[in-house]
Parts: structure tokens; C-alpha cells; sequence
């Protein structure tokens, strides 16, 4: 769970200029502790609450398990048409996609950003910029009706193929960011060695670019994970509802009255996250840092 | 320089492909569109300015510009404090900072699921988690969400939630603020809030201003939360409207897609207007140490 510093050291210099030093890192470690506790409280408790019998889940406030059962899993894993496997399954397909999509699309355009000279860069530069600012309800409408003539209606096409596409042009900007540091050196020596400018891309940058590839999975891993706009409007079928789409008919379905199953699939939705959580942290917490992405 | 025009292009070919085709070409379309009837079965109707006088008239969106910007108005400056004074005391070498800062950094990739909105729903809810936590205090509870007065604020506890993710930007920026400018404050004998006001803030400015800016843009276009706690209704008595929730319910809900397309231009001008005015305030607080 490390992160370098850039410049100074953490405990330092600083550290030992404020007062009263015994007392004050133990309070300070109590507020923190506490904070975090209150912030993840709900969360904890909808995990122990999912393990409950339902009509718990009104009465316990605490996190404390007794009666430990799992039939709410069982209950919210069938509940709806299809078995939850279905919409795990499509989600996915459509994060499989998205990752491909946006690693080979957004590296491509950012390493013409950011090493090769053509006419109109400035511009095209600025324009990726500004699109990364662009809400997507500026182009839902039209989106949505050609992908409806395009009769890509319940499929995962209108999903994926804009990733291929690099219209996440944060990643591309992330990427050029990265690419930036990486010494041009090594791609006059690779020339020199008579590789072309794909060859560099693919054997010298490419390469040395692995944690900003590591990053950009991550961030598209839960993004596209958690994404419930576009899925809701381009997925209508149960069959190919995606894991979100599914939760929201769930919470229509049962009208707020099951909470023991919506809470057990709520848990399974977000045991991916989590886990890319735990796996790419490194890569979250730079990621945001050099770029400001949420 | 030499130019590589050709190599340039065919790398760039993906990304011009779809600026052209799922950015740009859609825009147009969705100007064009705003200026016509459209309900997706009779081809689009040139209607000129109508859409825009009725968004004149139009009481449900009044009430949804005033839901969205309160929202805004109150959660992200909230949202910034937070994430701020976290950053600060994080920054300060505590042991075991980089556990905090996850901690802290987790709900902000967890907040726009629906899994989360599930759980707000719950917690908020009449016989939710915290009522059942105020009955132990002894204090009864309402319906939160129920309540028209109180549901907005239940959304913006859940934006304020995901300050982590401005925090880790706070934490970046703190970074670059040399050391020696604190030494130098210190022989001159400035205590903590001194320091924080004179130094700390100051250098800062750049980074508040960049989280401010993003975090009003990502503020603008919520969603998620607010359909899935109110099943899709925007309710209870419109107080959980969202502006991009009216959009849906127009453009989808009702495929009203030139009234839709309207509004999706409106909503890009308020963004960029208030962008832009971020910007021109810039000038008189942002200090940049250069």
C-alpha cells in the first residue's frame, strides 16, 4: 500500500515542528479511525445485513453476526428471469471489450500525441482535450438512433465499439502524460537499430508503458462495471441486462420489500470492484494524482 | 522538424474515427434535433425556437435547474472541505497514512454503483440503518428519503461520501509544496493555522481550483443515485429531479428526443458558462507560484 513521495520525505522535517508530540499523533489516529469507521459503516453493515434473515435487517443495527445464513444469496441469485450468472456473465463481456478497446485505441493515438510530429497537432491535441470535458448527454440522443438503425439494440456493440474507438480520450491523455517521461533516447536508439514507428511503439513504448496499461484497466474495469446510464438505455432485454441494469429491475421488482436478497446481489456487484480495488491500488491513487479522473 | 504526417494519421485513425462518428457527428445531430419534433417513428419536424420557449415555460424543469444547482451549490463545496482538511492531516506523516488514504479513496469508486444507491436507500428509508442508530440514542427518525424536504440531502451526503477521490488529488499537490517554506515559517515561529493560511492554502490554490472545476462538471451530470433511490420518478414531489433525470424521462422515458436534445444543449451551455466563470474568478484567487 505504498506510494511514492515525490519530493519530501513523509514524517520528516515537518512532523517534529508541531506541538505537543505525544498526545497529539494518538488523537489524531482516533479522529482518523473513527472517520473511517462512520464512512464505512453502511457498507459493513449491508455485507453482515445480506447474511441475515431478512427481518433482521429492520431491527440490527449493529455488525455483529449471529445466525450466519446465506439464503438470501440463494433467494436473490434466482429471483429474477435469468439466473444472476447471466448478468455476471454480461458485464463481463462488456468490461472485456471496453479494456481491449480503450488499451489499444487510447495507447495508439497517445503515442502519436505524444511523439510524433504532424500537421494540425496543436489542434487535434486540444479538441481531444476539450472532449474529455464533453457530457454524454450532448450525443446520447443521436447515439442512440444510430445505433438503433444500426440494429445494435441489445447488444453490447454500443458499449464496446466507442472504446475501440478511443472516445474515453482521458485515458489517451493519461497515457501521453506518461509517455511524456519516458526518455526519447530510447526511441532514437530503437531507430537506429532500424525500427520503424511502429516498431518503437510496439517494442519500446508499449513495453515501458505498462503501469499507465495497468491504470487504465483499473479505472475501465470500474467504470465500465459500475456504468448504469448507457447500459439502462441500450440494454432493455433481461437477457442481456448487465449486472447494474439487472440490480435497478430488481429494486422495481420487489418493490423494496426484499432487502436481505437486493442487499446478498448488491455484495456480489461490488466484490469486483473491491477486488480491483485491493489489486490496483497503486495504480488508482497515481492515476487520479497525475490526471485528476475520478 | 520532420514531419511523419502519414504515421501520425494512421495511429491517430481509431480516435479521429470516433470523434467524427460517436462525437462530433452525433453533436450536430443532436443541434439539428433541437430544433425539431422527433419521437423516433415520424422523421424529425423543424419546429425553429420552440423547444427553447418551452423549456421557458416548462415548471418541471425550473424545478429540476433548482434541485441540480442546490445540489451542486451545497455538496461539492462540502464534498472539497472535507476532502481538503483529510489531505492536510493525512499529509502530516501520520503512520499508516497510505491505509487511511484507502480507506478514505474506496467509497469514491464505489458511489456511482447502484449497489451503493440500493444501500442509501435502505439506510435512509423509514425503518433504515439510521433511524434504527438515532432509536438507540432515543431519537425517532423520519423517512428521509420519503420526505421531499429531506431526500435532496440524502444525495448529497452520498456525493460528499466520495471526497476520496479529490483527497488524493489534495494529497499530489501537497507533495510539491517544499519543505523549506514550512522550515523557514517555523524559525520564524508561525504556528499550525498560520502555516496552513499563509502556506499551505495559498500554494494550494491551482489544485483546489482543478478539483472545484472537475468536481462541479461531475456534479452537474449525477444520475444513478438519484434514479435508482427514486425508482426513476425523481421523487418524492420532483425534490430528487435532476436535471439529466428530466433529460431520460424526455428522451427516453417519453422519446421526446427534440425537447431532449434541447435540453442536453442547455446543459452543456451551463456547464461551460460556469466553467468559464470558474475561470475569469481564477484570476483573482488562484495564485500560481511562478
Amino acid at each position: 500500500m505504498t506510494t511514492e513521495t515525490i519530493g519530501r520525505p513523509l514524517a520528516g522535517t515537518r512532523g517534529t515542528t508541531y506541538g505537543w508530540t505525544r498526545v497529539k499523533p494518538l488523537l489524531i489516529h482516533v479522529a482518523l479511525a473513527s472517520a473511517a469507521l462512520v464512512m464505512l459503516y453502511p457498507v459493513i453493515w449491508m455485507v453482515v445485513s445480506s447474511l441475515r434473515p431478512g427481518n433482521e435487517i429492520f431491527r440490527e443495527p449493529g455488525i455483529l453476526v449471529r445466525d450466519l445464513q446465506i439464503s438470501n444469496y440463494q433467494a436473490g441469485w434466482n429471483a429474477l428471469t435469468e439466473p444472476f450468472t447471466r448478468y455476471l456473465l454480461n458485464s463481463a463481456a462488456v468490461v472485456f471489450g471496453a479494456i481491449l478497446g480503450n488499451l489499444v485505441s487510447c495507447s495508439m493515438a497517445a503515442y502519436a500525441f505524444a511523439r510524433l510530429e504532424f500537421t494540425g497537432k496543436r489542434f487535434w491535441f486540444a479538441i481531444m482535450l476539450v472532449t474529455i470535458m464533453l457530457p454524454i448527454h450532448v450525443v446520447i440522443v443521436p447515439q442512440y438512433i444510430l445505433f438503433s438503425q444500426a440494429g445494435w439494440i441489445n447488444t453490447f456493440l454500443p458499449l464496446v465499439v466507442p472504446k475501440l474507438l478511443a472516445t474515453d480520450a482521458f485515458f489517451v491523455f493519461l497515457m501521453v502524460q506518461f509517455i511524456r517521461g519516458i526518455p526519447r533516447e530510447l526511441d532514437e536508439a530503437a531507430r537506429i537499430d532500424g525500427c520503424g514507428k511502429a516498431g518503437i511503439f510496439l517494442r519500446v513504448i508499449l513495453p515501458l508503458m505498462v503501469p499507465a496499461l495497468a491504470t487504465t484497466t483499473i479505472f475501465t474495469f470500474i467504470w465500465t462495471w459500475n456504468d448504469f446510464f448507457s447500459q439502462l438505455i441500450y440494454l432493455t432485454d433481461p437477457k442481456m441486462y448487465t449486472v447494474p441494469v439487472a440490480l435497478r429491475s430488481f429494486v422495481d421488482s420487489t418493490a423494496s420489500t426484499n432487502w436481505g436478497s437486493m442487499f446478498a446481489m448488491s455484495v456480489v456487484s461490488l466484490v469486483p470492484v473491491f477486488l480491483a480495488f485491493l489489486l490496483g491500488q497503486r495504480f488508482l491513487v497515481k492515476g487520479i494524482a497525475t490526471t485528476g479522473i475520478k | 522538424m520532420k514531419k511523419d504526417n502519414v504515421a501520425a494519421y494512421l495511429f491517430l485513425a481509431p480516435w479521429l474515427t470516433g470523434l467524427f462518428v460517436i462525437t462530433v457527428g452525433p453533436m450536430l445531430a443532436s443541434l439539428y434535433l433541437a430544433f425539431t419534433d422527433y419521437n423516433l417513428i415520424q422523421a424529425p419536424e423543424w419546429i425553429g425556437f420552440e423547444n427553447f420557449t418551452r423549456m421557458l415555460s416548462d415548471e418541471r424543469l425550473h424545478n429540476s435547474l433548482r434541485v441540480t444547482f442546490t445540489y451542486v451549490l451545497v455538496s461539492v463545496p462540502l464534498q472539497l472541505a472535507l476532502a481538503l482538511l483529510l489531505a492536510v492531516v493525512l499529509d502530516r506523516g501520520v503512520r499508516g497514512m497510505a491505509f487511511y488514504r484507502s480507506i478514505f479513496y474506496l467509497p469514491s469508486l464505489l458511489g456511482s454503483s447502484v449497489a451503493i444507491a440500493i444501500l442509501w436507500k435502505q439506510v435512509f428509508g423509514t425503518e433504515g440503518l439510521l433511524n434504527q442508530l438515532l432509536a438507540q440514542v432515543g431519537i425517532e427518525g423520519k423517512g428521509w428519503i420519503s420526505d421531499p424536504s429531506t431526500a435532496l440531502g440524502t444525495l448529497v451526503a452520498l456525493n460528499v461520501w466520495t471526497f476520496g477521490a479529490p483527497m488524493v488529488i489534495f494529497l499530489a499537490g501537497l507533495r510539491q509544496i517544499p519543505a523549506m517554506y514550512y522550515e523557514a515559517a517555523a524559525v520564524d515561529g508561525a504556528g499550525t493555522w498560520r502555516r496552513f493560511r499563509t502556506i499551505t492554502l495559498p500554494l494550494l490554490t491551482p489544485i483546489i481550483f482543478f478539483n472545484l472545476v472537475l468536481q462541479i462538471i461531475h456534479a452537474f451530470q449525477s444520475f444513478t443515485q438519484a434514479f435508482v433511490v427514486s425508482n426513476g420518478s425523481g421523487g418524492p414531489s420532483d425534490s430528487t429531479m435532476f436535471y439529466t433525470l428530466y433529460l431520460y424521462d424526455r428522451g427516453f422515458g417519453n422519446f421526446d428526443m427534440g425537447y431532449a436534445s434541447a435540453m442536453a444543449w442547455f446543459l452543456l451551455i451551463i456547464i461551460a458558462v460556469l466553467t468559464a466563470m470558474n475561470f475569469v474568478a481564477s484570476k483573482y484567487w488562484v495564485f500560481y507560484d511562478d
